[in-house]
């Protein structure tokens, strides 16, 4: 049986010490081993940015695409072999800027692909410009004055694609993440896994408001399907529907706590609509876990049905018959 | 009944012109149909408007769809027109100026109302059909045939507006008349198209009776012709559009490959036929997909080649431009795919349903970085199979992407295909690396410097592979100067190495005064040329490059027997500047960026002037 170590590649890691990519590599070879995953069924397809070394990392098949392009190479990949375990690695530039039109379009037409976007809020690679996902106001190398842009919230805009799988977690929760990645690979159709990693070069400390011990409890909310969704230093606090939206209360106060429900894609939709910005007072937690789930055919599927549907009607395929067309004629 | 005997003709150029409403296309389809089972050549080419719908009776809404047929070879769908049939004003007015001197003029009276004669901005009190310079310059034939249909379709049932939808059908039971067709086979085709019993079938079978029938009653003034088949090999023959070529081409090289066919694509005039041509030929276990834009159609394309398939992706040059990075990464991943550019007019959106030749810079140069490609271009719509079954070929034995140049000319013209049998095509060879390939490396090369085809799934030899520079033989990125130099080499000689057949004198001698050298669809007007002027005594050759990049090895050795090299092209020298590059022999241009294809006299007139 392989262990994780069986899954690393001989090339040695380039990213920055520190770096979470590391922890999120670390975690996917372990959960790899976990599902005993074959190494020649499995294909992680990246396009370009930090994140987007991870393939050449692990000792499975791998492309390292073009800048966006990873989901749609994917999806080609996807089309034509049904039996291949693959995974997406795609990064807040490299999936929500330039290759944001093919992700969008890979979730709504549900290809089994398990997508995870590293979210650091900021253009590694090309050395601190913001991002998509970088906080209005944020000062970075191309926003001297501070970013204009308003920021992407990519939970919102998974769901806003139909995508049948939507989660979220982080790199400094190992255990989380490992469970976020089981409960993504089980998945039959696209998963979206968003994960928060610190670049500690350009944008450290972006999600410290989670991840840090002192504010962790109060700023995040672990999501369980069929439990409350408690939360806090003494997990004394809870979320509550309030008019159409959310809101929190005491655990000792609230009549109705919210129960999550992954199946509820109305209650998916406020979930992903927490974000405000730790920088300012943090009035809600943010969501971690699979804030949705839900089935739909996989676009490879129903292509496969449409193939054997024409030969159904048409019968085997003949090629000398193909070529005569329905006409033809003699000539002497 | 005094029997004129019909005249015989050696060939005929016929224009089918209307509102792109009127039919024009189908009735243009089924006359070609039934000439070719008359067993004669023939090239159709149709001209429709950029609009789907353009306001009824203008000239910008005005369709066509022009025949040249003989009982001789036919090798373009002609220059003037031998009889134009004009189902309204606006038609007329469009296509007028191509109706030779004393040609026949078949107009519907009913298309010249005042309102229709505003649409075609005739000027206010005039009727052109009234116009005695047009009564003496060709011989018309003047009928109500709006009306005459509703009156041949009292029995159908149906709103008179409905009944008025057949009568190009009317026009085409003419048609069949003058030039001796037999009805019956004009029937069968329609029982083809139209379900028997349908209204549509009976209302259209009795169109074209009563048309055939009008041709009958007007024996006295209306001359007929009649035509020989024409001397073509013997063989099984269909008709074949350049677009439908590429997918039959695409099919046929996925079957003798064992590869499934994946076909990537983002609708675009003119390529959108082979789309739409693949996705009903799914029982062949063809996977089309429709994808997000034209990055993703490649990028798509290049996935299914990483999984194994033979991968496709096809666009026009707008499209081809937007395609530039993936297949740039489709050469450094030395991945088969096969880009089809069917070029249109430029540049930007330029001329969407024109053709061009403006697209082989794009071809050769359009990439960043040292990024060669074998470039391919068929001559007419039958070798689009030849060329794109062999662009398939090659992709996928010499694991690189192949672009093949077709044209909007080409993908839209037809002609009489004889066409293979399945097991007399070549074979295809992949070169797939096998399990547990002992030391696998990703590019390792053999003798013509191609890598094995590592395919996801294969246990042993799982590896990884990328856009980013990569160490000879392993793959692993490397950053060293000598390496790339290295892998840059190998790149280009391995396309260099790519074994192409060797250029052929088309017609006339291996020497002479002239030699006419074209690529891509001016074949047909070039042959026509060099056979006029050889005709006349001029030493004038022809020979067509096919296989552009790499060029013929003999192709200086083929071109030195003559005095001048004439490179006709529908772009400002683009093939001539590329040769020049290769070869120091003078070369002779000839320009022509004007949306339409060259007539031949055009290029006869150019071999004139260099024999001045």
């Amino acid at each position: 049986m392989l262990k994780a170590v069986d899954y690393s590649s001989d090339q040695d890691v380039r990213w920055c010490p520190g770096c979470g990519d590391y922890s999120i590599l670390k975690q996917v070879q372990s959960v790899l081993a976990e599902f005993e995953a074959k190494r020649e069924s499995t294909v992680f397809i990246s396009g370009i940015g930090c994140s987007s070394r991870f393939p050449y990392y692990l000792n499975t098949y791998g492309m390292h695409g073009i800048h966006g392009r990873a989901t749609a190479i994917a999806s080609g990949l996807r089309a034509v072999r049904r039996d291949l375990d693959i995974w997406v690695i795609t990064g807040d530039g490299d999936g929500l800027s330039i290759g944001l039109g093919h992700l969008l379009h890979a979730l709504r037409r549900n290809f089994r692909l398990k997508i995870l976007l590293f979210n650091n809020e900021i253009y590694g690679l090309t050395k601190g410009q913001y991002s998509p996902t970088t906080p209005e106001g944020h000062r970075t190398k191309s926003s001297p004055m501070g970013v204009i842009d308003h920021p992407f919230n990519p939970l919102a805009l998974a769901l806003g694609a139909d995508a049948t799988f939507v989660a979220r977690t982080m790199d400094r929760d190992p255990l989380h993440l490992r469970d976020v990645l089981k409960a993504a690979h089980a998945h039959e159709g696209s998963a979206f896994i968003e994960v928060y990693q610190n670049c500690n070069v350009f944008n450290d400390g972006a999600f410290f408001a989670f991840t840090d011990k002192k504010t962790k409890a109060n700023n995040t909310v672990y999501l369980e399907a069929g439990k409350p969704m408690v939360f806090g230093e003494n997990n004394d606090k809870v979320l509550v529907k309030e008019h159409c939206g959310i809101a929190v209360d005491t655990l000792e106060n609230a009549q109705h706590p919210l129960v999550h429900n992954p199946g509820d894609l109305h209650q998916a939709m406020l979930l992903s609509r927490m974000f405000d910005l730790p920088e300012t007072e943090m009035e809600q937690p943010r969501p971690f876990g699979v804030l949705y789930q839900t089935h739909r055919p996989c676009y490879e599927d129903l292509m496969q049905q449409q193939i054997q549907q024409a030969v159904e009607k048409n019968g085997a395929p003949d090629l000398d018959a193909l070529l005569a067309g329905d006409t033809s004629w003699e000539v002497h | 009944m005094n029997e004129k005997a019909p005249k015989l003709l050696e060939k005929a150029t016929i224009l089918f012109a209307g509102d792109s409403g009127d039919g024009i296309q189908l009735t243009g389809f089924q006359f070609s149909q039934n000439t070719a089972l008359e067993g004669q050549d023939l090239s159709t080419y149709p001209d429709f408007p950029a609009e789907i719908r353009a306001p009824i009776g203008t000239v910008s809404g005005v369709s066509g769809f022009r025949i040249n047929f003989g009982s001789q070879r036919i090798f373009t769908p002609g220059a003037l027109v031998d009889a134009l049939v004009a189902f309204n004003a606006a038609a007329l007015t469009k296509n007028i100026d191509q109706l030779r001197n004393g040609g026949i003029l078949i107009v519907d009276e009913s298309g010249f109302s005042k309102r229709n004669l505003t649409l075609a901005h005739i000027p206010e009190d005039q009727n052109p059909l009234d116009d005695e310079a047009l009564v003496n310059s060709y011989k018309l034939l003047r009928f109500d045939i709006t009306q005459m249909t509703k009156e041949a379709l009292v029995d159908v049932p149906g709103s008179p507006k409905d009944k008025t939808r057949s009568k190009n059908f009317f026009a085409l039971g003419l048609i069949y008349w003058m030039y001796s067709r037999s009805l019956q086979q004009g029937e069968k085709l329609i029982a083809e198209k139209f379900k028997a019993g349908s209204v549509a079938f009976d209302a259209n079978i009795k169109a074209l009776r009563a048309g055939y029938h009008l041709g009958e009653t007007i024996e006295e003034t209306a001359v007929r012709f009649r035509m020989d088949a024409a001397h073509l090999a013997p063989g099984r023959y269909r008709s074949v559009m350049g677009n439908q070529a590429v997918a039959l081409a695409l099919i046929a090289a996925s079957q003798k490959a064992n590869l499934p066919l994946f076909y990537g694509s983002y609708p675009i005039t003119p390529a959108s036929d082979i789309l739409h041509e693949l996705s009903k030929q799914k029982h062949f276990g063809v996977k089309t997909f429709q994808a997000e834009d034209e990055i993703a159609a490649i990028t798509s394309a290049i996935g299914a080649a990483y999984g194994g398939a033979l991968a496709v992706t096809g666009s026009s040059g707008p499209g081809i431009a937007l395609k530039g990075e993936g297949i740039g990464l489709a050469v450094i991943l030395e991945l088969p795919l096969v880009v089809i550019n069917v070029q249109r007019g430029g540049p930007s959106t330029g001329l969407p349903t024109k053709t061009e030749q403006a697209d082989l810079n794009q071809a050769l140069y359009g990439r960043n970085g040292e990024a060669p490609l074998p470039v391919l271009a068929p001559a007419s719509p039958t070798d689009c199979f030849d060329i794109t079954y062999a662009a398939a070929k090659i992709a996928v034995e010499h694991m690189t992407p192949v672009m093949v140049l077709s044209d909007g000319f080409l993908a839209n013209g037809s002609q009489p295909w004889k066409f293979p049998a399945a097991s007399d095509l070549p074979l295809i060879s992949p070169p797939v690396a096998s399990e547990h390939t002992e030391d696998y490396q990703p590019y390792r090369r053999d003798e013509n410097l191609v890598r094995k085809w590592g395919i996801p799934g294969t246990a042993g030899i799982e590896h990884r592979i990328g856009g980013l520079e990569k160490q000879d033989i392993t793959g692993n990125i490397s950053y060293d100067a000598e390496n790339h130099q290295k892998m840059v080499n190998f790149r280009q000689q391995k396309i260099a190495n790519i074994p192409v057949p060797d250029l052929a004198i088309e017609w006339g001698d291996p020497e002479g005064d002239v030699l006419v050298l074209g690529w891509g669809s001016t074949f047909g007007a070039i042959r026509e040329a060099v056979i006029n002027l050889r005709n006349d005594g001029v030493k004038v050759s022809q020979a067509h490059l096919r296989y552009i990049y790499p060029l013929p090895a003999n192709f200086e050795e083929l071109i030195s027997g003559f005095t001048h090299i004439l490179v006709p092209e529908m772009n400002m020298g683009q093939l001539l500047g590329y040769l020049r590059r290769e070869i120091s022999k003078p070369l002779t241009p000839l320009h022509k960026v004007k949306g339409v294809p060259f007539a031949s006299l055009e290029i006869e007139e150019a071999i004139r002037q260099l024999l001045k």
